[in-house]
């Protein structure tokens, strides 16, 4: 209802200043890397001025973009399954005493296993495909929102849930109407740690075995020892992690306009 | 409103224990006796923890009866009965819901059609003086309006028995005056059966046709005192002589029972 309405200006007002500041602290750290590096004359195979890092990224623009598309694709399929399975474990684990009981520590012991050390594995069950990078990323990304749905789903508050029984609601009503919309903000919050944790997820997958995204570009330059294509890999990556962070802010905004203050 | 509504309903305690489980189970309820009749206003007073708010629950559903009989209109309560509206001391509003959706609650949770229902409940929200409010989030909210929505939200499907547990005991006292004035009135227009939990005496025989007055732990009643005001009452009804003898009786008896003002008429 308020999704259309406009911004409460303070708040706006406060996310801007937040980002020039950010941009000011990078300006600042870039300037002095670069002044350093000129001074001490660093060698570029071991770390490249950032001028250097900006001239590799501009001489080959559409060939960075082509491999970052690919590593977004995976991540993005990764998220949005460990969502729909993490919110779905989370209120199995909920809803039922058995699954409490059976499966949440069988998620737990399997989430202690590092996934790093696993990826080998689906490369042998899924190929070197798109399909074994979705899957680590995946697997990586979904306790996150496994614990955060459980959270949110118990902090539902007792007199709401009275409410709902005297009400006569029915478990599916009062899931989908009661204890769903409560636990998001909860579920939303597992989803901003899930999103930087896929995209580790589909760089590990891209390590182990790819001839595409930037999981690839970054193996295949460290072994020509093409230290500024590996840098300009780590910035295109920084700028999609923090990319992917601000979409789900704004997600955040959009699906709970509730929480935003509202002028009259 | 009168046309659509349930008849009103009547609850029959019969000798009602509860006893919570567990090795150190509490003994809330010890044998409650006591007959809320169709179409009345039902106080029922005691001190904080006494098991008055466990008898409420016992009634909605919540909570089971360890002995003894409890029914609505004859029939044993065995999980929450049909017709009955409620409002606890949090208001309970889904935050993430406007005044007017919330309080459209229990017809979706009922499966019946929203179009009737909607003029029902602006004709609520113009009662309790919110129309202004239908589409604003709770957290918009005064504490007394956000009750008052919960008040709505309570009487939107007709209930034929309103329970309230202490709903008023979050707000300041003069929101609170207004709003056992406000309420007074709702019911007046309602004529449902409402049981009305509550610790503060002036309240209790303000709203009451009927006043259950509650021992501490374990719960029994002690006394069940009938107050035969005039309504509408005026909220200076409580200078007047008539009233201030029933409180006086009744903080009398909380005194007889070892409880010292604490409990007292300041409500």
């Amino acid at each position: 209802m308020a999704a259309g309405q406009p911004e409460d200006r303070g708040a706006s007002d406060g996310r801007r200043g937040a980002v020039v500041a950010g941009l000011v602290s990078t300006a600042v750290a870039l300037l002095i890397w670069e002044g350093l590096g000129r001074l001490l004359g660093v060698r570029p195979i071991l770390l490249p001025l950032p001028s250097q890092i900006l001239v590799e990224l501009g001489s080959e623009w559409s060939w960075y973009l082509g491999h970052a598309g690919y590593t977004l694709m995976t991540t993005l399929a990764g998220f949005f399954l460990s969502v729909v399975g993490g919110v779905l474990l989370g209120a199995m684990i909920v809803g039922s005493r058995f699954c409490e009981r059976y499966l949440y520590p069988l998620i737990v012991a399997m989430n202690s296993v590092p996934k790093v050390a696993i990826a080998p594995l689906f490369v042998i069950w899924m190929g070197t495909g798109p399909e074994p990078k979705i899957a680590i990323a995946f697997l990586i990304a979904v306790f996150a929102v496994i614990v955060d749905t459980i959270h949110g789903l118990r902090s539902v508050p007792q007199d709401v849930l009275d409410v709902s029984r005297v009400l006569r609601g029915r478990p599916l009503d009062v899931f989908f109407k009661v204890k769903l919309p409560s636990a998001l903000p909860s579920i939303v919050t597992g989803m901003k740690v899930a999103i930087s944790l896929a995209l580790v997820g589909a760089i590990v997958g891209e390590f182990v075995s790819s001839q595409r995204g930037l999981g690839y570009v970054i193996m295949s330059a460290q072994g020509m020892f093409d230290t500024p294509r590996v840098f300009a890999a780590l910035v295109v990556l920084a700028a999609i992690g923090m990319l992917l962070y601000a979409a789900l802010e704004w997600f955040e905004r959009v699906a709970m306009p509730w929480r935003a203050p509202r002028d009259h | 409103m009168a046309d659509t509504q349930h008849r009103p309903t009547g609850v029959l305690a019969r000798g009602v224990r509860k006893q919570y489980p567990g090795p150190r189970g509490v003994e809330a309820l010890a044998g409650i006796d006591a007959e809320i009749p169709p179409g009345r206003f039902v106080s029922i007073l005691g001190p904080s923890g006494c098991g008055k708010s466990t008898l409420l629950r016992c009634i909605a559903g919540l909570e089971p009866i360890s002995s003894g009989s409890l029914t609505i209109d004859g029939r044993p309560i065995d999980g929450a009965p049909e017709g009955v509206g409620i409002v606890f001391q949090r208001d309970s509003l889904l935050e993430w819901r406007s005044i007017r959706r919330n309080i459209l609650l229990p017809i979706e949770f009922a499966k019946k059609p929203l179009e009737p229902a909607r003029a029902k409940a602006d004709h609520l929200l113009a009662m309790t003086g919110l129309t202004a409010f239908a589409d604003s989030y709770p957290r918009e909210l005064s504490g007394g309006m956000r009750q008052r929505a919960a008040i709505c939200r309570a009487l939107i499907d007709d209930p034929s028995l309103l329970l309230m547990d202490e709903p008023f005991g979050a707000l300041d006292a003069l929101t609170r005056d207004q709003m056992n004035v406000e309420l007074q009135r709702i019911w007046l227009e309602t004529r449902n059966t409402v049981v009305f939990v509550t610790h503060g005496i002036a309240e209790a025989v303000f709203l009451g046709d009927t006043v259950l007055v509650f021992s501490p732990r374990p719960g029994r009643i002690a006394a069940t005192i009938t107050i035969d005001l005039p309504r509408p009452r005026p909220l200076a009804i409580r200078e007047t002589p008539a009233f201030t003898r029933i409180v006086g009786q009744i903080r009398q008896l909380f005194e007889s029972m070892g409880l010292m003002g604490e409990s007292g008429g300041a409500h």
